[in-house]
């Protein structure tokens, strides 16, 4: 296997790469490279789209590569290789993002990225810690091994409200149910940071990689 | 549900994991790098690495520290101590940080919060708060807890909200390695004051004190040094200590 890790001067790229090279090793070898060239993204098995800061702000980094966003949609959505989209990068997949002002997304997965805005003073923002997740859809691959009540390391302030609900695999409740990891056909996200949450995103980050869509 | 983080701290002098008692007496206690793999394997929710020294000397230490930890731990690292500008905190993130906390330059530079926020996200921004009981309020302190100003704490902290923090790391300078548990009442008025998380820390020299800092201090993680390292309890002690007295805590991992 061969793995991309999108570059698009995102903060904290070294510990996805890490955690990523740690799985493959684990699973007996392949490549990991992080990379921001749109013609050479063809040449790889898998794409990890990490993501730290703001929606808009990730979109227009991302906007700033020529031709990146065309490779992804063509690689992605077309030729229909697994891809992982991690915190703001799970959030890309959507219609529209409303943080910072509205910016449209990729719309791989219908639905909006809103604020949290809770109720209660008591529910802090962001939702910054480890939480368990509500497995919706105990048979996709994604999560084999991972049974209910696996906790996970989240820090966010918007979340991904989707239409179809039926591309919700897994909720954490943080004052209510909100989307832990959404999937659809070969595209999988994740809210939480798998690269950050010990042995049990490691193998998240192993099912990711052996998973056959 | 969201559980309370247990966060050992591992405060940093040219390279070795030092804590000291009131800032002062410093006892060696070791490398970093193979403590926070210690800490990693032993089901810590979060690292943090305070460079105690960085006000005055060479910095370039901690970020190979910060690098080296980043190929071994797979959990959040927070990582502070002198960091003055946008690019510290750009190079503590690439060599590997979640987070960067940041003291002293926030105060003098309210602005450089919202720089790096903008930059880099509010979530990896931490600005750590030392406070001192000064007559009837609590008052901020710069450079390690040397300099006294007139700040309020829970004015400073609600600032340091509005400019963009994303999380809010706050020492009792009066507890900080007295053993005698958190200043609930600091602790409590300032997390009450924010809506963003509060990290509780300095003093803690028992398991209830950490429960304390939630239950009485309503703070949203918890951080200790010396209770650690010096082998006093482990973590897994301190989560079922946090879980009988009803403090949600993210078990042990068993994958």
């Amino acid at each position: 296997m061969n793995v991309a890790i999108i570059d698009y001067g995102s903060g904290n790229l070294r510990s996805a790469t890490k955690a990523f090279e740690q799985a493959v090793s684990e699973l007996g070898g392949g490549t990991i490279k992080l990379t921001k060239d749109p013609d050479g993204l063809k040449n790889f098995s898998h794409i990890v789209l990490p993501g730290v800061g703001a929606f808009s702000d990730c979109m227009t980094r991302l906007s700033a590569i020529d031709g990146l966003i065309e490779s992804l949609q063509e690689q992605v959505f077309i030729k229909a290789k697994p891809f992982l989209g991690i915190c703001v990068g799970m959030q890309l997949m959507a219609d529209v993002g409303r943080e910072h002002g509205k910016t449209d997304g990729f719309g791989w997965i219908p639905g909006e990225v809103i604020s949290i805005s809770p109720h209660n003073r008591n529910i802090k923002v962001p939702h910054m810690g480890w939480n368990d997740l509500q497995i919706i859809d105990t048979t996709h691959p994604f999560v084999q091994d991972l049974l209910e009540g696996v906790h996970t390391y989240f820090v966010h302030s918007y979340h991904f409200v989707t239409k179809d609900r039926s591309h919700v695999l897994a909720t954490v409740n943080y004052g209510k149910p909100l989307t832990a990891i959404v999937g659809r056909d070969n595209l999988i996200g994740t809210q939480f940071h798998p690269e950050k949450s010990q042995r049990t995103g490691l193998r998240f980050i192993k099912n990711f990689l052996g998973w056959r869509p | 549900m969201l559980k309370t983080r247990i966060i050992p701290c591992l405060d940093v002098n040219n390279g070795r994991v030092v804590k000291g008692i009131n800032f002062i007496d410093l006892v060696d206690a070791g490398d970093p790098v193979e403590q926070a793999v210690i800490y990693d394997a032993a089901g810590a929710d979060e690292l943090c690495f305070l460079d105690i020294t960085a006000s005055h000397e060479n910095r370039s230490t901690i970020v190979e520290v910060v690098a080296k930890t980043a190929e071994k731990c797979f959990m959040p690292l927070t990582v502070g101590g002198g960091v003055r500008t946008v690019e510290d905190v750009r190079t503590l993130l690439i060599a590997g940080a979640d987070k960067v906390s940041i003291n002293t330059a926030a105060i003098k530079n309210p602005q450089l919060i919202n720089d790096a926020a903008n930059k880099f996200g509010s979530q990896c921004m931490v600005v750590a708060i030392d406070a001192k009981r000064v007559n009837k309020s609590y008052k901020i302190f710069t450079h390690g807890g040397r300099k006294e100003t007139d700040i309020s704490a829970i004015e400073w902290a609600k600032n340091a909200e509005a400019s963009g923090a994303g999380e809010i790391l706050l020492t009792s300078m009066d507890r900080d390695g007295t053993k005698m548990g958190f200043d609930l009442e600091l602790t409590r008025s300032v997390s009450d004051a924010l809506s963003i998380p509060l990290i509780a820390s300095g003093g803690v020299g028992t398991l209830d004190h950490l429960a304390e800092g939630v239950t009485k201090g309503h703070a949203s993680a918890v951080l200790a040094a010396s209770i650690f390292h010096f082998g006093l309890y482990n973590i897994s002690e301190a989560k079922a200590y946090m879980e009988k007295v009803g403090v949600a805590v993210r078990p042990i991992e068993i994958i």
